[in-house]
């Protein structure tokens, strides 16, 4: 018998392009929040957070007017032949927008917690922030680096509310597995929801017992 | 020469104080720092390295404004010729000993000098080694030597012995003299060891609530009623024994052990812990060679 994997890989897919975009964002961000002295912090911090707390269709809706062809900014997109709503790259904003907090947030108390003497020392050697930063703070973050690929990655796998409301269930576009399993059940088709379940339950935790296991020590989760 | 002349509000365990100081320092000067905690020490060195900034004032290196706030001029500190010896010593973990020589210099053609480094400091087996491998008296030659490499003009060292046993402290000492002395380099150093400062330094300068408040040469500045003893040692007392009429003191001078005799009257203020000068009046003692090895 065989399935659709075609789910599967989307969800994937969408983890680890959600994962190299946050990367790339997370750690001038969680740079910024650790060391700024800007008055900016105080609103930029719990804006990062903010997903945390809210229900996902907030802000998949949001995502929607922003950037539906009703509205100037959407409409102009769409004159330019981009497509982001219900559309993988509509997903993507929204994975990242979403999974932001779980990228940014350990990666910050990594730095926030990374001894000032140590940033003093390399200053008084003649070192830039630029390469104090790539060789001296984030050598030595390490754990809270590999914390927030994790979690942001693990994050993404799990979505639901975001997912659906961006990117509806268009299959091999944006029919992620999770849409994916919801719709099966809905149809009442178990068994594929089953098999999907399964593979997503085994494939979460063996991310998650790997990361455990190399970082026995360093670090914890939350 | 260093003309520094600042004022900072500095924030202490005490609350808010200013430290006000005015100093000269010449090249090549070995001068000691000398107070109780919070007097400023600290943030004296801070902000000649330029990791805080003075609320007013100037300073200037060598007849080069390094700030001066009226002429709004700030030298940014990678730009200041200054060796910086922390008090955690502050090695970078993620590299090794010799990784982290290496990261000091900005010029990749000298790494040669980065080994002469370990060499002269006596870390040639340990470069390979990561800091938290290190004993304390090694990662804070291993400090030293990362301050050094850079041919600092002037190196500020903020108790850096202070950790160290006392073998280990008489050594490093030594070796910062010989090292300062070789190449010319101004130090100053902060320590609260008067045997130390003593070794060290030519001239202290005493600071208490942010402010100098005695500066000169050691002997002068710790030696109240000045005895012009024809030998006179700084030293510690270890252990106070009452003996018949006497007591006998022991004092530990540098690291050996001494023992002496005092009336009641003399032992009065002092106890175990006690700093005291130990000086005899003329009298011939016997000069023997010593051989260090046998």
């Amino acid at each position: 018998m065989s399935y659709d994997l075609e789910p599967l890989f989307l969800t994937f897919r969408l983890a680890t392009v959600t994962t190299l975009i946050l990367f790339v964002l997370g750690i001038p961000l969680a740079y910024w929040l650790s060391f700024s002295k800007s008055r900016w912090r105080i609103v930029i911090e719990p804006l990062v957070s903010l997903p945390l707390v809210l229900p996902p269709t907030v802000l998949g809706f949001y995502i929607l007017l922003a950037f539906s062809p009703k509205y100037a900014f959407g409409h102009f997109l769409e004159s330019n032949g981009i497509h982001i709503v219900f559309s993988f790259w509509g997903l993507v904003i929204g994975s990242v927008l979403f999974s932001l907090p779980f990228m940014v947030n350990p990666i910050k108390s990594g730095m926030q917690n990374f001894p000032v003497t140590l940033i003093e020392a390399a200053y008084v050697l003649g070192k830039s922030k630029m390469e104090i930063l790539l060789k001296v703070i984030l050598p030595n973050v390490r754990p809270a680096l590999l914390t927030g690929i994790v979690m942001a990655f693990a994050h993404t796998i799990g979505e639901f509310g975001v997912v659906l409301m961006v990117g509806g269930n268009i299959p091999g576009e944006t029919r992620v597995a999770s849409v994916a399993i919801f719709s099966e059940v809905e149809a009442l088709n178990y068994e594929t929801a089953h098999v999907y379940s399964l593979i997503l339950v085994v494939i979460s935790f063996l991310v998650l017992f790997l990361f455990y296991f190399f970082n026995r020590k360093s670090v914890r989760l939350f | 020469m260093i003309r520094m002349n600042v004022r900072k509000t500095m924030t202490t365990q005490d609350g808010e104080r200013d430290l006000n100081v005015d100093v000269t320092i010449e090249r090549g000067e070995v001068l000691a720092l000398f107070g109780p905690s919070g007097a400023g020490k600290t943030t004296l060195l801070r902000l000649l390295a330029g990791l805080s900034r003075p609320d007013e004032g100037s300073i200037v290196v060598d007849g080069e404004t390094w700030f001066d706030s009226r002429r709004r001029i700030n030298l940014a500190l990678q730009k200041r010729k200054v060796g910086f010896v922390f008090q955690d010593y502050s090695l970078f973990p993620n590299m090794t000993v010799r990784e982290n020589l290496l990261f000091a210099l900005d010029d990749r053609s000298r790494t040669g000098e980065a080994d002469e480094w370990l060499s002269v400091l006596d870390l040639t087996q340990l470069a390979d080694q990561k800091p938290h491998q290190l004993s304390g008296g090694q990662k804070q030659r291993a400090a030293l030597a990362r301050a050094l490499v850079r041919r600092p003009e002037i190196v500020l060292l903020d108790e850096p012995l202070s950790a160290l046993d006392i073998d280990l402290r008489l050594k490093l000492q030594d070796e910062l003299i010989a090292v300062c002395r070789k190449q010319n380099i101004t130090a100053i150093l902060v320590s609260h060891d008067v045997s130390e400062v003593f070794k060290i330094s030519r001239r202290v300068l005493v600071m208490k609530e942010g402010k100098i408040i005695r500066s000169g040469a050691p002997e002068n500045v710790f030696v109240e009623n000045n005895v012009s003893g024809k030998f006179k040692f700084t030293g510690e007392i270890v252990a106070i024994k009452k003996d018949g009429v006497v007591n006998i003191l022991t004092v530990r001078i540098g690291n050996t052990m001494t023992q002496v005799v005092a009336t009641d009257e003399e032992i009065v203020r002092l106890k175990i812990g006690s700093r005291v000068i130990v000086a005899a009046k003329a009298f011939n003692p016997m000069i023997l060679e010593y051989n260090d090895d046998r």
